[in-house]
C-alpha cells in the first residue's frame, strides 16, 4: 500500500505542532506512552529502594542516604501514586487507547482533538506537580497512595505533610480533570466515529475495553476530584470534612466533627473502579492477541463483551471491601462481600473464554502472545486470592499485611504491566514501522514472568505469617525472624527483575531505529489498524474511509483463501 | 509471517448485521474542521452535543459525591471535649433567602435568554445558504443580542452569589464555622466555577462572531453552551433545594 502521510494536505509540518502540541491522536498516544515509561522507571526505582531497605535497614543508599521510617513511608506513597495514576491509568488507556481506538474503529482522529491534546498536557502538569513533591521542604507526603485522613488532612502530622501533601493532592486533582477530558473523548469517539459497517458488536475487544474503561473513568474521577477538594479545604482553610477533634503532639487542632470514614468511602468509590480502569485494557489486549496468535476466533465474543460490562458495573458496587477493618456494620460488610465475590463470575467467564480461544488453536508463540498468556496466568494467580480477601472473616487477619500487597501487585500491577508489554510488542511494528527483536523479547519475558512470580507469590506467605505492610523495619521483630530469608529472596528477585527491564528498554529504542522493517500486517491480524500503512498516515487511512464487512476475529474461516479475513475484506470472501 | 494485505473498499457494504452502524465520519470531521472540503456542521453539532451530555455526566458525579458527603456529615455526631459526650454540631445556616431567590430569578432569566440566543442563531444558520443567493435579501437579521443578555444576566447571578457569601459572613457563617456552612460555600462555589466556565465560552462565542467565522460554527458553540446553561440552572435549583430543605 503506497499511501503516505503526505496525502493528507493538512498534516502539520513544524516540529512543535507535529510532536509537542500535536492534535494527532497517534502522537498523543505516544506522548502518553513515553510519559508512562518515565513514570514506571521512577516508580520502580522507589520500590527497589524499599526492598533493599527491608533487608538491609541501615544501608546507605544512593540519592536518599540512610532510609528513616518516614523516608520509607514517603517512598511507598510516591511509588503507589506514581504507579497507579501515571503508569497503570496512563499507558493502557491514554497510550494504546489513544493510538489505536480511532484506527480500530476506522476514524480519522478522536472526536475532539484539541481536548485530547489538552488532556495529555494536563496529565503532564500533574506528573510534574507530583514529582515536585520530592523537592519541597519536608519532602514527599507519607500518607500512602490512599491518602487516609486525618493523617493526610493535617499539615503537622508528619514530615512531607506540609507542601508535599498539598502538591500530591493538587497533582491528583489535575490528573482527575485530565482523565475526565480523556474519558469524554473516548466515549464520544466510540459512539460517534465508527466507520460504516463497524457495529458495536463488530468492535475489537480492545475497543470495548477502552470504551468501558472510559465510562468507569468518567464516573469515578469526578468523585475523587470532589474528595480531593474537600481534603485541600480541610488542610488549608480550616474546614472539618474529614478531621474529627484531634490532638497532634499535645496540640489540639482546630478541627471538629469530621469523619475520616467519609474520605475512605469517597476514595474507594473511586479506588475500586480504578482497579478495573487499570486492568480492563489489558484484558482487551489479551483477548485480541490470544485470538490472533491462536489463529482462532475469540471464544464467546458476546460473552466477553457482556463480561467486560458486568465487571465495570460490579466494580462500582464493591468499594466497601476495602473498609472491612474501618468500622462497618456486619450487614453492610456482608453485602459488599457478596458483590465482590460476584465479580468472580464475569472474571471466570473471561478466563474460561481465553483458555477456550487457545484450546485447539495453531498457536504461534511469538513475544506478544507470550505476554498475553503471561497476562492470563498473572490474572488467575492474582485473582484467586481475591475471593479470600472478599470475605470479612479472612480479610480481618489478612488486612494490611503483605498478603494484600502480593494480591494486588499480581493482578492490578504486574498483570496490567504484562498487558502493556503485550501491547508494545504487538503494536510496535505499526507504531514505528520496525520489528522488535524476538530473541531478546523472549528472554525479557522469561525473566520478567519468573521474576515477578518470585517477588509477589512469597508475599502471600509473609502476609499469612503476619508481616504487616507499610512497616519500614521488621528485622528486629522476633516473630518475623524466620521470614527474613524469604524477604531476602524477594529482594534479590526484585533486583533481577528490575535489571531485566533494561533489556526491554534497550530493545525498544534499538528496534525503533535499527530493527528490521515491518510489513503492514506482520502478525496477519484482522483489525483495521493492520489495513493501513505502517506507520499510519496523519488521517489514519490516507484519505479514504474504511468500510467494515466482518467481525474482528475471523480466523481460520472454512472456505476462505487464507486463514484470516480482514474486517475490510469484501463481504463475500467466504460463506459461513 | 509478513503477509501483505491491502484494504479492500467496496461500494455496497453488507449492512445486514446490526443496521450498519453510524454514518462514516466526514473526512476531516474529527480534525476540528481543518480537513478537506466543507465540514458537515450537522454531524459536528450532534457530536459536540453528545460530548456535552457525557461531560455533564461527570459534573453530575461531582455533585452526587458532594451530596453524599453532605448527607453523611450532617448525620454524624461530634465529640464535645468539655462534656465528653456526643452532640450534634450541625448548625442550620441562616441563608440570605430573598437574595438567593433574586439570584435564582436572574439565572432563570439568563437561561431563557440563552435559549432565545440558541434559537436565534439556529435560524441564522438555517438561512445562511439562502443569504448567499444573489438578489435575495433577508434584511439586517441581527435581532436582539440575546447572547450578550445571557452574559450580563449570568454575571449578575455570580455577583449576586458573591453578595450572598458576604451576607453569610456578616451573619457569622464563614467557611470553617460549621460543617453546614462549609457545604453551603463549597456547593455554591463549585456551581459558580462551572457557571463562570459557561460565561467564558459565551464570551468566546461572541469573540468568534467578530472573527468572521461561519455562522454554522458559531451556532455549535452557542447551542451546546445554551444546553449547558439550562443544566446549570437546574443544578442551581437542586443545590438551593438541598441547602434550603435539608438545613
Amino acid at each position: 500500500m503506497a499511501t503516505s502521510a503526505t496525502i493528507h494536505a493538512h498534516a502539520p509540518q513544524g516540529f512543535i505542532r507535529k510532536y509537542i502540541f500535536s492534535l494527532d491522536h497517534k502522537v498523543i498516544g505516544l506522548q502518553y506512552y513515553f510519559l508512562a515509561l518515565v513514570a514506571v522507571f521512577v516508580g520502580m526505582f522507589l520500590s527497589l529502594l524499599m526492598r533493599i531497605h527491608m533487608i538491609w535497614p541501615t544501608a546507605v543508599l544512593p540519592l536518599v542516604g540512610e532510609i528513616k521510617p518516614e523516608t520509607y513511608l514517603q517512598l511507598l506513597t510516591m511509588h503507589g501514586t506514581i504507579m497507579v495514576f501515571f503508569v497503570l491509568t496512563t499507558a493502557p488507556q491514554g497510550g494504546f487507547g489513544n493510538y489505536f481506538l480511532p484506527i480500530q474503529i476506522g476514524a480519522p482522529d478522536m472526536a475532539f482533538p484539541v481536548l485530547n491534546m489538552l488532556s495529555f498536557w494536563t496529565t503532564f502538569v500533574a506528573f510534574v506537580t507530583i514529582l515536585a513533591a520530592f523537592f519541597v521542604t519536608g519532602g514527599a507526603p507519607l500518607h500512602g497512595w490512599t491518602g487516609y485522613a486525618p493523617l493526610s488532612a493535617l499539615t503537622n502530622s508528619g514530615p512531607g505533610e506540609q507542601l508535599g501533601a498539598d502538591l500530591w493532592i493538587t497533582s491528583i486533582a489535575i490528573f482527575c480533570i485530565a482523565s475526565l477530558m480523556g474519558a469524554l473523548n473516548f466515549i464520544t469517539t466510540t459512539l460517534d466515529l465508527r466507520a460504516k459497517g463497524m457495529t458495536m458488536m463488530r468492535m475489537p475487544l480492545t475497543v470495548w475495553a477502552w470504551f468501558i474503561t472510559a465510562i468507569l473513568g468518567l464516573l469515578a474521577f469526578g468523585v475523587l476530584l470532589s474528595a480531593g477538594i474537600l481534603l485541600l479545604l480541610d488542610r488549608n482553610l480550616g474546614t472539618s470534612f474529614y478531621v474529627p477533634l484531634v490532638v497532634v503532639n499535645g496540640q489540639v487542632m482546630g478541627h471538629k466533627g469530621g469523619s475520616p470514614l467519609l474520605w475512605q468511602h469517597l476514595f474507594w468509590f473511586f479506588g475500586h473502579p480504578e482497579v478495573y480502569i487499570a486492568i480492563l485494557p489489558g484484558m482487551g489486549v489479551a483477548s485480541q492477541l490470544l485470538s490472533t496468535f491462536s489463529r482462532k476466533p475469540i471464544f464467546g465474543y458476546k460473552a466477553m463483551v457482556y463480561a467486560i460490562m458486568a465487571i465495570g458495573f460490579l466494580g462500582f458496587m464493591v468499594w466497601g471491601h476495602h473498609m472491612f477493618m474501618s468500622g462497618m456494620s456486619p450487614y453492610t460488610a456482608f453485602a459488599f462481600s457478596l458483590m465482590t465475590m460476584a465479580i468472580g463470575v464475569p472474571s471466570a467467564i473471561k478466563t474460561f473464554n481465553w483458555l477456550g480461544t487457545i484450546h485447539g488453536g495453531r498457536v504461534r508463540f511469538q513475544t506478544p502472545m507470550l505476554y498475553a498468556i503471561g497476562f492470563v496466568s498473572l490474572f488467575v494467580s492474582g485473582g484467586l486470592s481475591g475471593p479470600f480477601l472478599a470475605q470479612p472473616v479472612l480479610d480481618i487477619p489478612l488486612h494490611d499485611t503483605a498478603f494484600v500487597v502480593g494480591h494486588f501487585h499480581l493482578i492490578m500491577g504486574v498483570a496490567a504491566i504484562f498487558g502493556m508489554f503485550a501491547g508494545t510488542y504487538y503494536w510496535f511494528p505499526k507504531m514505528f514501522g520496525r520489528m522488535m527483536n524476538e530473541t531478546w523479547g523472549r528472554i525479557h519475558f522469561v525473566i520478567t514472568l519468573i521474576g515477578t512470580y518470585c517477588v509477589f507469590m512469597p508475599m502471600h506467605y509473609l502476609g499469612m505469617a503476619g508481616q504487616p505492610r507499610r512497616y519500614s523495619q521488621f528485622t528486629e521483630l522476633a516473630y518475623l525472624h524466620k521470614l527474613i530469608p524469604l524477604n531476602t529472596f524477594i529482594t534479590y528477585a526484585a533486583i533481577v527483575t528490575v535489571l531485566a527491564q533494561f533489556i526491554f528498554v534497550i530493545n525498544l529504542f534499538w528496534s525503533m531505529f535499527k530493527g528490521p522493517k515491518a510489513s503492514d500486517n506482520p502478525w496477519e491480524s484482522t483489525t483495521l489498524e493492520w489495513t493501513t500503512a505502517t506507520p499510519p498516515p496523519h488521517d489514519n487511512f490516507g484519505g479514504h474511509t474504511p468500510v467494515v464487512n466482518h467481525g474482528p476475529y475471523e480466523y481460520s474461516v472454512p472456505g476462505a483463501p487464507r486463514d484470516y479475513i480482514m474486517q475490510t475484506d469484501p463481504a463475500t470472501v467466504a460463506s459461513h | 509471517m509478513a503477509t501483505f494485505s491491502s484494504p479492500v473498499s467496496i461500494d455496497v457494504p453488507s449492512t445486514g448485521q446490526g443496521g450498519g452502524g453510524v454514518r462514516p465520519p466526514a473526512y476531516g470531521g474529527g480534525d476540528d474542521g481543518r480537513g478537506d472540503g466543507s465540514p458537515d456542521y450537522g454531524q459536528r453539532l450532534r457530536r459536540v452535543r453528545l460530548g456535552l451530555a457525557i461531560g455533564l455526566t461527570s459534573v453530575t458525579m461531582i455533585f452526587v459525591s458532594l451530596t453524599s458527603a453532605y448527607v453523611v456529615r450532617r448525620g454524624l455526631p461530634t465529640l464535645d471535649e468539655r462534656t465528653n459526650t456526643y452532640v450534634r454540631d450541625w448548625i442550620p445556616v441562616d441563608l440570605p433567602t430573598s437574595l438567593l431567590l433574586v439570584n435564582t430569578l436572574l439565572l432563570l432569566a439568563s437561561s431563557i435568554t440563552a435559549e432565545l440566543a440558541r434559537r436565534q442563531i439556529t435560524r441564522q444558520a438555517a438561512l445562511a445558504p439562502v443569504r448567499s443567493i444573489p438578489g435575495v435579501s433577508l434584511g439586517e437579521g441581527k435581532g436582539f443580542p440575546w447572547l450578550g443578555a445571557t452574559v450580563v444576566l449570568g454575571s449578575g447571578f455570580l455577583t449576586g452569589q458573591w453578595m450572598a457569601w458576604r451576607e453569610l459572613a456578616d451573619r457569622g457563617f464563614y467557611l470553617a464555622t460549621s460543617a453546614s456552612s462549609s457545604f453551603v460555600y463549597l456547593l455554591t462555589a463549585t456551581h459558580a466555577v462551572h457557571l463562570a466556565g459557561g460565561i467564558l465560552v459565551l464570551l468566546y462565542a461572541a469573540a468568534v462572531s467578530l472573527l468572521n467565522r461561519p455562522v454554522e460554527a458559531r451556532r455549535i458553540v452557542v447551542d451546546v453552551t445554551a444546553w449547558y446553561w439550562h443544566f446549570m440552572f437546574l443544578l442551581w435549583l437542586y443545590i438551593f433545594g438541598l441547602v434550603w430543605f435539608i438545613r
